[in-house]
């Protein structure tokens, strides 16, 4: 490895230099998604409430009354320093937003992750290792159909059974109205999960997991068909390599050439969709978040959609799009780490 | 594996003849699917046979559906039951009533016309914008194909439904001068489209990059073919095989994405036509309740059309695309030489 | 049919009796091996020769039982007292290693490109020997790379940091690790360049000698044969047209294909190319009788009837060819020159 340690950094630092174009692309199309938005920001979110005046002066504050290209500065600056703006609406900064909200998506997305990997890399090993069987057939009708369902359907059928006919788990919410106080007041990271193990109350820990359950994996089950797919057929054509057979024709167990072979080497175009996961996640975040009534970021940006609260929406699409960016950097990466070929050319 | 290694196969062997005419590429890139036996055949005919009974439903939608969709009083004007109170599946309500009085099913048969009409607009204006694109941009290379291969990459990346719901809450009312139930669709399959191009553009460039490296196109450029020939004879008909495919497969993503849209209030209004998402996001609040029909039903819908769509995408896609295609696996017999031996002295004794 | 005697002969180490390979497809069995028999005695070399298609790889795979499931084998395949034919599959998994080995073709995709050289090793090792440690099988491991001039310090390096030569060397030292008694070499040196090719072609002669290894080299190229090979075995369209002792044949080919492809063979002395009219046949429906028969320049009334039964020469050659007789079993009239239907330019395309 201490050989190839040159090539890899090289690597690293040209991966990170191609970040920073597609960074300023993705926030210029939010810039100007935003600008071709119907109506005046601030008209738009407090319009009809307050008097001209204070319209005009509001205007003035958040800097929609310069030109364009000013406005355009002023926002990349912003987020170069770390600054989303503020929520119109409330007097909430969309970093706050990203911090208590964006806790909630995060242990829901990690919960899902978690359903997901388990449940596509079994089914997809197997089914691909089976290819063509009856077993095969089941897997890949369960994974199309996980496909298929949409999120909050799903999410709506957990709730018609767990809740509604067997009872046993709740149906909306991080957490019931006690522990939910409990886990505001005591608060160190907003994830409630790792808050409720900080402060060793593990009546809390009991209450947040049983809330994740239906959330974590109805939007598990969104991930997982694309895990199932994508294993088995890289299985597939990895069983098709030569050195399967050269694994063979030396006696390496059935077993190990499709668990230790095949499946690795399967395992590499896996690890680069995870970043491509990261967006499906986040549209399924929303829809999950909706579905559970989940605090979440995802419902937030949909509440300030509502309310025609621009300057939010446009710190959330923003932070979202460095989300993205960010993990399929960290795929990269990684990725570079478990194949040794990857270099960059 | 060696070449030699590798049984003769239908892929080598027995390519089927065509024949040659207007459509001889069109019938060579599906003469796969004539000669497919076995799973993938029967997956392609379900997948076929569940979207055909979908357009069914949309095209002879007044005459199928009991009720029309926003229809709450029957013909002697007493209005139909509610979810709650007595709305379940009867006679004459077959998957029951929603919380507005309206019939389900007749929900579910104009739903499938307000989802395919959507599907339709958006892939094919997806397909016309994304596929010269990417055409164009792979084969000339440059500049060009650099800066939109960023802007590409960049959407891609974004989460889809995220783009889907800014658009269409920026394209609100921008076509009310369509009429109003078309307006609806029409923003929708719009917020849709902006989703799909960048997925034509990638797959199609990215066929015309390792297409345009490929021995026998090279061999006709170094012979002096033009760049318009070598795109229309030699690229796109590689690249037209990818089309079909995923057409099919991006109709089932849009059919989800609008239903999420539909779910968080972004698609085609209530006013504008039946939509399934909508539909679930008005049961969402009775599921709690235990009423299950308002849900289960809109949901299946949705479920099967997707799936209908996905098997007919992933079935051309097993039978169309050879790295995938597997060769056709039969028993074998081995016949002693017995046999032989007695055709052999029969053909002798003809002969002589 | 055949004239072999029907028990192994006492000192081989493999004998095959009447092997078939056929595969199903659309179009019906492939016929890739279809009666094959030889022996092969311990430190011996039999190349086995051909065109390309005539069935020399999934022979020398049939062989090992690697073969894909659309294939079905029948016949025997006697190594040490066992038939490797009728053995389940577990066991003979485990005798693939110790006793049995292949050497591929092409050494640039056959090792696991995410795993170090030092990992194939281990893992050949211990799934065969797994009371070995770590220290031991580093030991045998760089010994048996030593021998093929891969030195200890490139033992962790990654399969892409080899050249192609270094590669089959790796594959070749892969399958030696474990000292098996028969080999299969399918086509060892086709994918690498002269000089690398005769350094292989010396390690597996050193291999022989030192460990009475029988082997079985696959190649078309005729050359390697008369370098490395004491037997030879000449396949035509599933079938052995032709074996017995490397010089002999080449000297005195018995059959009018053996002469006809020592012919075509391209040497400083050749002054003008020959080649034989025609394409190998279609395994799904070959030609009756005597497969060659619609290539051969000697064909006769007879050939297309039946085919013919092995002959043994006096050269010791077991051939199969009806100008070889036996007279007894040619109808009257049978030895009348056959007419050819002319070989249509497409067929040799």
């Amino acid at each position: 490895m201490a050989r190839s340690s040159g090539s890899l950094s090289r690597y690293l630092v040209t991966r990170l230099l191609l970040v920073i174009p597609m960074v300023v692309i993705l926030l210029t199309i939010v810039f100007l998604l935003m600008r071709v938005a119907p109506g005046d920001p601030v008209q738009a979110s407090l319009g009809g409430r307050l008097p001209q005046s204070v319209i005009e002066q509001k205007r003035h504050e958040l800097g929609f009354d310069k030109p364009l290209i000013v406005q355009y500065g002023n926002y990349l600056g912003g987020v170069l320093h770390g600054d989303f703006g503020h929520a119109t609406s409330q007097n909430r900064s969309v970093m706050d937003i990203v911090t208590h909200e964006g806790a909630a998506t995060l242990e829901l997305s990690v919960a899902a992750m978690f359903f997901a990997l388990i449940l596509g890399l079994t089914i997809g090993v197997l089914i691909g290792r089976f290819r063509d069987s009856p077993l095969d057939v089941v897997g890949r009708l369960f994974g199309i159909i996980t496909y298929a369902a949409p999120v909050f359907w799903v999410g709506i059928l957990f709730q018609l059974l767990f809740v509604a006919k067997l009872g046993i788990l709740p149906s909306s919410g991080q957490a019931d109205v006690l522990q939910n106080i409990d886990l505001q007041n005591h608060a160190h990271t907003h994830i409630y999960v790792v808050d409720a193990i900080i402060n060793g109350n593990w009546g809390d820990l009991r209450n947040v997991l049983v809330h994740l359950i239906l959330p974590g994996l109805t939007l598990g089950l969104l991930v997982c068909g694309v895990f199932i797919r994508l294993v088995r057929v890289n299985v597939i054509q990895t069983l098709k390599h030569d050195y399967i057979e050269a694994a063979r024709a030396r006696g390496i167990s059935e077993t190990r050439v499709v668990l230790k072979h095949a499946f690795r080497n399967a395992l590499v175009p896996v690890v680069t969709v995870i970043g491509l996961q990261a967006a499906l996640l986040l549209s399924g975040a929303v829809l999950t978040e909706t579905t559970f009534n989940w605090p979440g970021i995802g419902q937030a940006l949909i509440l300030y959609l509502n309310q025609r609260d621009y300057a939010a929406v446009q710190g959330i699409v923003t932070v979202f799009a460095l989300i993205v960016v960010g993990v399929s950097l960290v795929i990269d990466i990684v990725t570079a780490l478990i194949d040794p070929r990857v270099r960059y050319s | 594996m060696t070449s030699e290694f590798m049984a003769p196969t239908a892929t080598t062997a027995d390519a089927p003849t065509v024949r040659r005419g207007r459509f001889a590429g069109i019938r060579r890139a599906l003469a796969p699917v004539k000669e497919a036996r076995g799973l993938p055949k029967w997956v392609l005919y379900v997948g076929l046979a569940i979207v055909l009974i979908f357009v069914i439903f949309a095209i002879f939608a007044p005459w199928i559906s009991p009720y029309h969709f926003d229809q709450y009083l029957d013909s002697h004007g007493h209005r139909f039951p509610k979810s709650v109170v007595g709305g379940h599946p009867s006679a004459k309500h077959w998957f029951g009533t929603n919380a507005l009085s309206t019939d389900v099913f007749s929900h579910i048969v104009y739903g499938s016309r307000t989802a395919l009409e959507v599907i339709a607009i958006a892939v094919v204006i997806s397909m016309l914008i994304g596929v010269p694109l990417g055409l164009f941009s792979g084969y000339y290379g440059g500049p060009l194909d650099r800066t939109l291969v960023l802007i590409n990459d960049a959407m891609f990346a974004f989460p889809s439904l995220l783009l889907a719901i800014l658009v269409a809450f920026l394209l609100r009312g921008k076509f009310s001068f369509l009429g109003d139930s078309f307006s609806g669709i029409m923003s929708a399959a719009i917020s849709i489209t902006v989703i799909y191009i960048p997925q034509y553009f990638r797959v199609i460039r990215n066929t015309v990059i390792s297409v345009r490296e490929e021995p026998y196109v090279e061999a006709a450029r170094v012979l002096g073919a033009k760049p318009r020939t070598v795109i229309a004879r030699y690229v796109f008909g590689n690249v037209v095989q990818n089309v079909p495919v995923i057409a099919t497969l991006n109709a089932a993503d849009a059919l989800l994405t609008l239903a999420g849209l539909g779910f968080l209030g972004y698609g085609v209004q209530p006013t504008e036509g039946a939509e399934w998402g909508y539909d679930l996001q008005r049961a969402l609040g009775e599921a709690s309740g235990g009423v299950w029909w308002t849900s289960v039903y809109p949901g299946l819908a949705i479920v099967l059309l997707v799936t209908g769509l996905t098997l007919v995408g992933e079935s051309l896609n097993d039978l169309l695309n050879p790295v995938l295609r597997r060769r056709q696996l039969l028993p074998v017999k081995i016949t002693g030489p017995e046999l032989e031996m007695a055709n052999a002295d029969a053909a002798m004794e003809e002969r002589s | 049919m055949s004239s072999l005697p029907a028990a192994p002969a006492s000192d081989a180490v493999l004998s095959v009796r009447d092997l078939k390979v056929w595969y199903g497809t659309t179009r019906g069995a492939v016929r890739a091996v279809d009666g094959v028999s030889f022996d092969l005695k311990r430190g011996e070399t039999l190349g086995l020769v051909g065109e390309s298609g005539c069935g020399k790889s999934t022979l020398g795979r049939g062989v090992l039982g690697l073969l894909p499931d659309a294939a079905k084998r029948a016949g025997s395949v006697m190594f040490e007292g066992q038939d490797l034919i009728t053995m389940p599959r577990r066991q003979l998994r485990a005798l693939r290693g110790p006793k049995l080995g292949l050497i591929f073709q092409e050494p640039m995709t056959r090792l696991n490109p995410l795993m170090r050289v030092s990992e194939h090793f281990y893992e050949t090792l211990h799934a065969h020997e797994s009371d070995l440690t770590k220290q031991q099988m580093r030991r045998r491991a760089i010994d048996t790379l030593g021998e093929m001039g891969i030195p200890p310090t490139r033992f962790d390096n990654y399969p892409h940091e080899f050249s192609g030569g270094m590669r089959q060397r790796i594959m070749i030292a892969l399958a030696l690790v474990l000292n098996p008694a028969f080999v299969v070499a399918d086509e060892p040196t086709t994918a690498l360049d002269v000089l690398v090719e005769a350094q292989i072609l010396r390690i597996l002669a050193d291999v022989k000698r030192s460990f009475d290894t029988a082997i079985l080299l696959i190649t078309h190229n005729l050359g390697i044969i008369a370098e490395a090979c004491e037997r030879v075995a000449v396949m035509y369209a599933g079938r052995i047209a032709e074996q017995g002792d490397a010089r002999a044949v080449f000297a005195r080919p018995a059959h009018p294909y053996t002469r006809e492809l020592l012919a075509s063979t391209i040497s400083l002395s050749t002054t003008s190319l020959h080649y034989i009219p025609g394409a190998p046949p279609d395994l799904v429906d070959p030609p009756s009788g005597c497969r060659f028969h619609p290539r051969c320049p000697d064909a006769m009334q007879v050939c297309p009837t039946r085919h013919p039964p092995t002959v043994t020469t006096d050269l010791n050659q077991r051939v199969d060819c009806w100008l070889h007789g036996p007279d007894d079993e040619i109808p009257a009239g049978g030895t009348q020159p056959l007419q050819q239907e002319a070989i249509g330019v497409a067929d040799e395309a």
